[in-house]
This record gives C-alpha cells, sequence and structure tokens, in this order.
C-alpha cells in the first residue's frame, strides 16, 4: 500500500535514507520531490487514502471527522473548529513555498553524542539513529533555500517529530550554516519553529546552542538581511528564548502554545491556576510578544508581503561607498560574492 | 573489585549516591553558606554603586548590579543573587529572576557600551522564574534579547559561574569573552532533578542525572565550553571565603587584563576584533559527525 517507504535503508542501517542498495536513487525515494507539494508528499491520489491508510481523520479538538483529501488539501486545518493540526518539516516546506523550489542544504551533517549519554529506554546514539531511518531526515531541523511567491529566501524548519524538535549541536549549527548561507547569498531567513527545548542528551552543549544561533542572527542584522520567525504548535524553552524572539518579524498560527516554562512546571512550582488561554498565541499577541497571529492559510501570502516589504538591499560594502573595516571598497567586478541563486522574473 | 557480585548489586544504590562526585559538586554548589554574587561585587570592587529596576514594569531583586571599581577600573556588574537566609531567600525569590531582572540586566549592558566599561558578570541561579507573570512579560524575549545584545557589546565581558548555573536563565547573562567556572559550581542545560523527571521520569534519580549530563566544571573544561576553572580553597569556598576570594580576584584580574590589552572603546578595529572573536568562540561550540556524501 504504502509505496514510499524504503525498506531497503530500513534494513541496512549503513545505507542513506533514499538510496537503494545498489547505491542509486530509489525509485520510489526522491528526497527532492516530496517537498513539491502538500498532497503529492503522503497521500495515494488513486485511493484517496493517507500513509496510514485512513479515509477520515479525527480533529485533536472537536473531534469532527474530516475527509482525509479535503483536510490536507486545507493544510491540516480542521473544517468545523479551525484547529491547525500539526504538520511534519516536509508539509510544512509544501504548505509555504512555491511547489518544487526547495533544495535542501547541509543534510549531511548528523548527530553526535558527547556525552556517551544512556537513559532509561536506551541509548542516544541509538535512539537517534532510529529517528533518521524512521523520518528520512538527518536532523529536527531541515534547513535551505527556495522561492516563495517568486522571491527567493533561506528557511529552517523545526520537524516536531524528531525527538519533540530539540536543539542540539546539529541543530545549532544547520540553522548557523543557513544563516551564513543567506549572508553569502544576500538572502532573507525565514524559520518555522516548533520545539520542546533545548535538547537535554547533549547537555550544556545544547544550552550554548542558545547563544551560538543568536550570535549568528547579529551577523545577519549586520548585513541588513531580515529574519522572520513564524513560531507554531509548540514552542517553548531554548528555541522561544533564543533565535525564535528575535526576529525582525514574529508571526504565530492560532492556538499555537508558546512560552519558556511548561504549564505543568508552572502549576507544580507557584502552585498557582493557570487561566485556559495561557501561552497560547492569542495570549502572547495581547501581551504585546507577537507581530500578527495569522491563519495558515494566510501565511504563505503573509510571508509574500513582508518579504516585499522588507526588501533585501544590496550589500552594506557597496551601499556606503567602503566596507567595514573603513577601506574604500573596490570596483562591483571585484565583489563576485553575491552568487545568484535565482532568476527572478 | 574483588567483591563478590551480588553483594556488589546490594550496595551499588547506595555507593553510587555516596561516590557519586557530580552529586556531591551539585551539593557544594548549593550550599546555604556559599558566598552569593553581592559577597563577591562588595568584595571584589573598591566602590559599589548599587542600580534598580527595569524602567519598563519593576525591579526584580533576584537580579543585581550596578557600577563598580574594580582593580582601578570602572566596571559594570550584574548577576542572579540567592538569598542569604529564608527571609532573604523569599524576597529574591531564591535567586530566580523574572522578565524584569533581565532587563534590568539589559539597561544595565547599554550603560557599560555607552561609557565603554568592561562587564563582570556573575552567575548563581537554579534558572529563570517559571510563573504566571513571568511567562505574561515575556521572560524568554528578554533572555533572547540579552543573548543578542551581549553578543554584540562593543566591551570585554568575563563570566563566572559562582555557583549553579541553570539553564537559559543563567545562559542571559553567560554570553562573554571569557567564562570562569569555580570549581565546585555546576553549569547546566537543566536542573538534574528537571532531567531525571524528564529523561528517567523519576525525580528521584537526580544524582544519576546529574553524572551523566556532564554539568562540572572539570568536564566542561575538557569539552572546550569554558575557558577556566577556578581553583577553590579546600572543601569549598564556604569554608575559607577569603581565599576563595583571592583566587577569582586574581582569575578575573588576569582575563580582563587580557582582553583590554589593545582594546579601546574608541577604537572600531579593536571593536571588531573583539567581537568577532567573541562569535567565533560560540560559534564553534557544539559536537556533530558529517555524514561523507553517499557513492
Amino acid at each position: 500500500m504504502n509505496i514510499t517507504t524504503n525498506i531497503d535503508t530500513a534494513t541496512d542501517p549503513a545505507l542513506p535514507a533514499g538510496r537503494h542498495r545498489s547505491g542509486q536513487p530509489h525509485r520510489f525515494f526522491q528526497p527532492k520531490r516530496l517537498f513539491s507539494g502538500l498532497s503529492a508528499s503522503y497521500l495515494d491520489k488513486r485511493t484517496l487514502q493517507n500513509a496510514k491508510g485512513d479515509i477520515w481523520v479525527k480533529c485533536g479538538r472537536c473531534g469532527e471527522l474530516n475527509y482525509v483529501r479535503q483536510f490536507e488539501v486545507n493544510a491540516k486545518v480542521c473544517f468545523k473548529c479551525r484547529h491547525h493540526a500539526r504538520l511534519s518539516g516536509g508539509e510544512r516546506l509544501a504548505s509555504l513555498l512555491d511547489k518544487g523550489s526547495f533544495v535542501e542544504i547541509n543534510q549531511d551533517l548528523e548527530t553526535a553524542d558527547p556525552l556517551s549519554f544512556e537513559t532509561a529506554t536506551g541509548s542516544y546514539a541509538v535512539k537517534t539513529l532510529a529517528m533518521r531511518h524512521k523520518l528520512g531526515s538527518s536532523e529536527a531541523l531541515i534547513t535551505g533555500y527556495g522561492t516563495l511567491g517568486g522571491r527567493p529566501l533561506a528557511v529552517a524548519v523545526a520537524d516536531f517529530a524528531f525527538m519533540g524538535a530539540s536543539m542540539g549541536s546539529v541543530f545549532g549549527e544547520k540553522l548557523v550554516r543557513l544563516i551564513e548561507f543567506a549572508i553569502e547569498h544576500r538572502l532573507a531567513v525565514l524559520t518555522v519553529s516548533s520545539s520542546g527545548g533545548a535538547r537535554m542528551h547533549e547537555g550544556l552543549f545544547s544550552l550554548m546552542q542558545m547563544a551560538k544561533t543568536t550570535a549568528a542572527l547579529v551577523q545577519l542584522g549586520k548585513q541588513r538581511l531580515p529574519h522572520i520567525s513564524l513560531l507554531v504548535d509548540p514552542c517553548y524553552g531554548g528555541v522561544t528564548a533564543s533565535y525564535a524572539m528575535v526576529a525582525d518579524v514574529i508571526l504565530a498560527e492560532p492556538g499555537a502554545r508558546i512560552g519558556f516554562a511548561g504549564p505543568r512546571v508552572i502549576e507544580q512550582i507557584t502552585r498557582q491556576s493557570l487561566p485556559a488561554e495561557f501561552q497560547t498565541a492569542e495570549f502572547l499577541f495581547e501581551h504585546g510578544m507577537l507581530d500578527g497571529v495569522v491563519e495558515r492559510y494566510a501565511i504563505r501570502g503573509m510571508l509574500g508581503e513582508l518579504l516585499e516589504l522588507l526588501e533585501v538591499p544590496p550589500p552594506l560594502a557597496l551601499a556606503i561607498g567602503k566596507d567595514l573595516t573603513g577601506n574604500p571598497s573596490p570596483t562591483e567586478q571585484e565583489q563576485p560574492k553575491t552568487k545568484l541563486l535565482f532568476r527572478v522574473a | 573489585m574483588a567483591a563478590p557480585l551480588d553483594e556488589a548489586a546490594v550496595t551499588s544504590q547506595s555507593q553510587d549516591q555516596a561516590l557519586n562526585w557530580a552529586w556531591q559538586k551539585v551539593k557544594l554548589a548549593r550550599h546555604p553558606l556559599r558566598p552569593r554574587t553581592l559577597y563577591y561585587i562588595k568584595q571584589l570592587c573598591s566602590s559599589y554603586v548599587e542600580l534598580h529596576g527595569d524602567r519598563r514594569f519593576g525591579e526584580d531583586t533576584a537580579l543585581v548590579g550596578g557600577l563598580a571599581c574594580f582593580e582601578g577600573r570602572n566596571v559594570v556588574v550584574v548577576g542572579q543573587q540567592k538569598g542569604i537566609d529564608t527571609n532573604d531567600n523569599l524576597k529574591r525569590n531564591f535567586g530566580m529572576p523574572g522578565a524584569e531582572g533581565y532587563r534590568k540586566a539589559l539597561r544595565l549592558f547599554h550603560l557599560a557600551a555607552k561609557f565603554g566599561f568592561p562587564v563582570l558578570s556573575f552567575i548563581d541561579t537554579p534558572g529563570a522564574f517559571p510563573g504566571l507573570h513571568s511567562e505574561e512579560r515575556g521572560v524568554a524575549q528578554a533572555i533572547a534579547e540579552n543573548l543578542l545584545v551581549m553578543a554584540d557589546l562593543p566591551v570585554p565581558i568575563v563570566v563566572s559561574i559562582i555557583g549553579e548555573g541553570g539553564s537559559g536563565g543563567a545562559l542571559a547573562l553567560g554570553l562573554g569573552d571569557r567564562i570562569l567556572m569555580l570549581e565546585n559550581s555546576i553549569y547546566s542545560v537543566a536542573s538534574p532533578e528537571a532531567s531525571a523527571t524528564i529523561l528517567w521520569r523519576d525525580a528521584q534519580l537526580a544524582p544519576q542525572a546529574a553524572a551523566a549530563m556532564k554539568i562540572t566544571a572539570h568536564e566542561l573544561y575538557q569539552f572546550g565550553l569554558i575557558d577556566e576553572v577556578v581553583a577553590e580553597p579546600p572543601g569549598g569556598s564556604h569554608l575559607d571565603a577569603r581565599t576563595g576570594l583571592q583566587l577569582l580576584r586574581e582569575a578575573l584580574r588576569r582575563n580582563l587584563a587580557e582582553l583590554e590589552a589593545g582594546w579601546s572603546v574608541d577604537q572600531p578595529e579593536a571593536i571588531q576584533y573583539l567581537l568577532k572573536q567573541r562569535y567565533q568562540k560560540f560559534r564553534a561550540m557544539g559536537i556533530w559527525n558529517q555524514r561523507t556524501a553517499a557513492v
């Protein structure tokens, strides 16, 4: 039934995802195509079933039965109560970017195990290996570039299915490399964050990713390149307290829970009863933490408009006639640093 | 080593805990008599004027700071302050600052940048305060903004972890050019209790979590995440605070002198160099595997 499951790589852990035993790209598994459209990624068009074989999907909030085909065309928003169900990283990219425009970079970075960490349920190294093969992505953050309404941008999407999209060394490194990529190619950066926080299994290395990613955003800002942050359910801990909250524009999906400490921790420690709408996107909006709460169907349009208004300026050195060290800038021919990724019509 | 296996198994639980080096450090780092931030500030600096309030909403006594004179130069000092007794702890919220505290620090960082004073930061907190008001006023945003500003502050920053360095609440004062740790202090992504609850689903296993998370000064030094381990008098600083103070003073003086050599707030090149070094320092943190390209 489910033709996209990669049986060969599942049995052979040494083989990277998306490859047949022969080493050639798998016939049915073409990573680039995965993100080309929301329905193409997991919906079997002939039978109108999703990958699990379901025809109906029950809404997580109101319990309404949604017809799977409609539900997925509607980007997994419930028809009755407008509940925004969680999207995988691939689905998120498909819902935001132009069809087929996404190109992933740095997918060859894989989780290491600096602390040789063991938990009650097994070792960290085994767990991440299992995750890699289950999801076919190397880590919790998918980074790359693509176009949105014809406008190029660098994009990082956290995939909550990968260990709660917790931020570890690879997460941080991939994000920093994306930011450096954006600086090199003069692109705006869009981050879509959904995370349980810093990854415990890597100890202080994870905490330091907060400093590392935020410091990289300083470099982006110095080049006058915009960072737009989209917060989706749920977004907590070290991610909220670092790069996700220092963007030029911060948007969130309706009903997304966003905060620093989780509600159960707060109830345990302070013994306060918390209001029902506590830590929702609407709650944060009321308290002045967000620029907007945007429904999923409208996000793409909103981002397109923002990218147009936050027009990426020419390099700073060219604009002010001298580079950062105070020397006069060389002529434009001698500055081939900005590479052309797209030819925008 | 020669003990029979079954006997070892019976006593291993208690022995593990007794011998758990990391857990001893946790206890020392949280010792009620351990010298706190204000002790160090007042003893290290010849004069100190505390500044209050975040100019936005309120005053948070869990985080203290102000202007001071250290070894003949003016500096800005900030740090989380745990209470010295129960009443003081209630007042200071057990050293757990909320958004106001971090915004006070932010204001002091801007002050330091304006006048070109180096920043001495002292970390001693279980973490940022998890509470309704704290979330309402955006403690996460306050921490994130501190990181953003510290990454680009044109003055030298020396961070000293003097007790407990807990999570984002500690890191919000911890992005500096030099990170020193007292020998018996800890620095972790989450408290041992929280880690044990999340990963082992049992807060009683905190000692095991403390060992597994590698949170002691020497381990973190080996990872290259901190720059220097500052020795403490035998048994810990609480037994001989004066000696501990002298050792920290020596380390601070040396690190600050190194950073200040060639640096001046009037020289853009020197500032660029300082900021570049700071960025590279944090840029390099992290460990990963790079998969070789499939043939």
